[in-house]
């Protein structure tokens, strides 16, 4: 494949274009784990977000807020240069960049839950409690269901919002399409130039979302048509 | 004992005095019609039977349980009264039969074809069985809230309280579910019935109450109620809808 690039398009150009496609799996993988790390911990958020229990909502709100309010890069500085520091650790940019962007992204998600859960209308809540279900039963079987469509097209638009904030994790050394191109673009090569450089990074940053984009507004009109 | 037994109710949202020191008792199978205008507090009275609505002051005793701040009282009566709603509150996702046998698989333990087949028993009853597969959307408002009484009845409760059910109804669909509320009342179920449609009060309520501004005004059986109403707030609201 390298050799290929490197034949079809000169030496420089060829092989800068390999190692940012190359550099784009760790952005993928950096995404994929935020995602699905970032979905777990939401999943508990919003079922805390919505106890019952009022000092049990208390936390998970607090928790939304405090990490909603953090810009993501005070996270990455935190995870990958404060805390290791102050507590005198060592950390991979990985964990650092993952446990980041997991915060970040279970606070954000857990919102968007926590809005679908409370578009289910009152009355469905009122019917389960008037039949005597019980609250795990109700949530399984009459809200999440219906929650579903309204939070099923806000969280695959939230990937876009992902694989874009993983961009910032270079700031912290993890090694993806963002820190590789950073890197050619600084470097004093014929043909690496920023202006070269940096309209290639935005297009397979593009090929990434532009699929997610398309796929969470085709699940969005599926969800309107469904509510008419 | 009375099936309903309310003492010295208050509820106050915010501000506003929903509920005045409401005295309030239904006999086993005794049928009541709650009237009066919009803000009176009708809803919010049945609505603390079952526990949907939390009473601030008072006692309420249903079928023998009180309920109180516990869980499990709530529980316990919630399991002996159903509730019919003005804007049916059917599942969306589910369909009829499914709407009526969710509460029976999940929390009574019967098996689904158990289920079932009580769940049909109860459709039937409400003539409504031939549209069982079908989504709540499919359905007319009539037909919903039909299955929405069948799901009600398949908990078999000892008392229904049905709060305003042919309100959001088209004009012509009313009748089928009064219908449906006649019958019942002719096999001896307990019920209170928020309803502004009074020829079926009269019909089938043992006796009316008329309720302002959060207070029982008067409570009198049918005839009495139409024909010489006492208080002069009850003779306003009826010579209003009886023209």
């Amino acid at each position: 494949m390298k050799e290929l690039l490197i034949d079809l398009m000169g030496a420089p150009l060829g092989t800068i274009i390999f190692q940012l496609v190359f550099a784009a799996q760790f952005t993928v993988y950096l995404s994929l784990i935020a995602f699905i790390g970032g979905g777990m911990a939401a999943i508990f958020i919003t079922l805390a977000r919505i106890a019952p229990y009022r000092p049990i909502r208390s936390v998970a709100t607090g928790y939304i807020w405090l990490f909603q309010s953090t810009p993501l890069l005070m996270l990455l500085f935190l995870c990958g240069l404060g805390f290791p520091h102050l507590f005198q650790f060592q950390i991979s940019p990985w964990t650092a960049a993952s446990v980041a962007l997991t915060i970040f992204t279970s606070a954000y998600l857990a919102e968007v839950w926590r809005g679908a859960i409370g578009a289910v209308e009152t009355g469905q809540w009122e019917a389960s409690n008037a039949l005597n279900l019980r609250y795990v039963v109700m949530l399984r079987r009459i809200i999440i269901p219906q929650a579903v469509k309204f939070g099923l097209a806000p969280t695959v638009g939230f990937l876009v919002q992902i694989i874009k904030g993983t961009s910032l994790a270079y700031i912290i050394g993890f090694q993806d399409l963002m820190l590789i191109g950073k890197r050619w673009a600084n470097a004093p090569v014929d043909g690496s130039e920023p202006f070269i450089i940096f309209p290639i990074m935005a297009v397979l940053y593009f090929c990434l979302c532009y699929p997610l984009a398309l796929f969470a507004r085709q699940l969005e009109q599926k969800a309107l048509a469904r509510g008419q | 004992m009375p099936i309903v037994s309310m003492k010295a109710v208050q509820k106050w949202y915010g501000d506003y005095h929903a509920l005045k020191d409401v005295d309030f008792s239904v006999e086993q199978g005794e049928r009541v019609v709650i009237c009066g205008p919009s803000g009176s507090g009708k809803s919010t009275l049945i609505r603390c039977i079952n526990g949907l609505e939390t009473c601030d002051a008072g006692s309420i005793v249903v079928n023998g349980i009180e309920l109180t701040q516990r869980a499990g009282s709530v529980a316990k009566i919630r399991s002996v009264v159903g509730m019919v709603f003005q804007q049916f509150n059917l599942f969306p996702h589910l369909s009829a039969l499914e709407n009526c046998t969710l509460a029976l698989t999940e929390e009574l333990g019967l098996t689904q074809s158990q289920a079932d087949e009580k769940a049909m028993q109860y459709l039937s009853r409400v003539r409504i069985a031939d549209q069982a597969a079908k989504r709540p959307a499919q359905l007319s408002g009539g037909q919903q809230q039909r299955v929405a009484i069948a799901r009600a009845l398949c908990l078999e409760p000892e008392l229904m309280l049905f709060d305003e059910p042919t309100s959001a109804l088209d004009p012509e669909m009313i009748s089928e579910v009064l219908e449906t509320m006649v019958s019942l009342a002719e096999d001896g179920m307990s019920m209170i019935c928020v309803t502004h449609e009074l020829g079926f009060a009269r019909e089938v309520a043992h006796r009316i109450i008329f309720m302002d501004e959060g207070a029982l005004v008067e409570a009198r059986d049918p005839i009495g109620f139409f024909e010489r109403p006492e208080n002069p707030r009850t003779k306003k609201f009826l010579s209003k809808i009886l023209r």
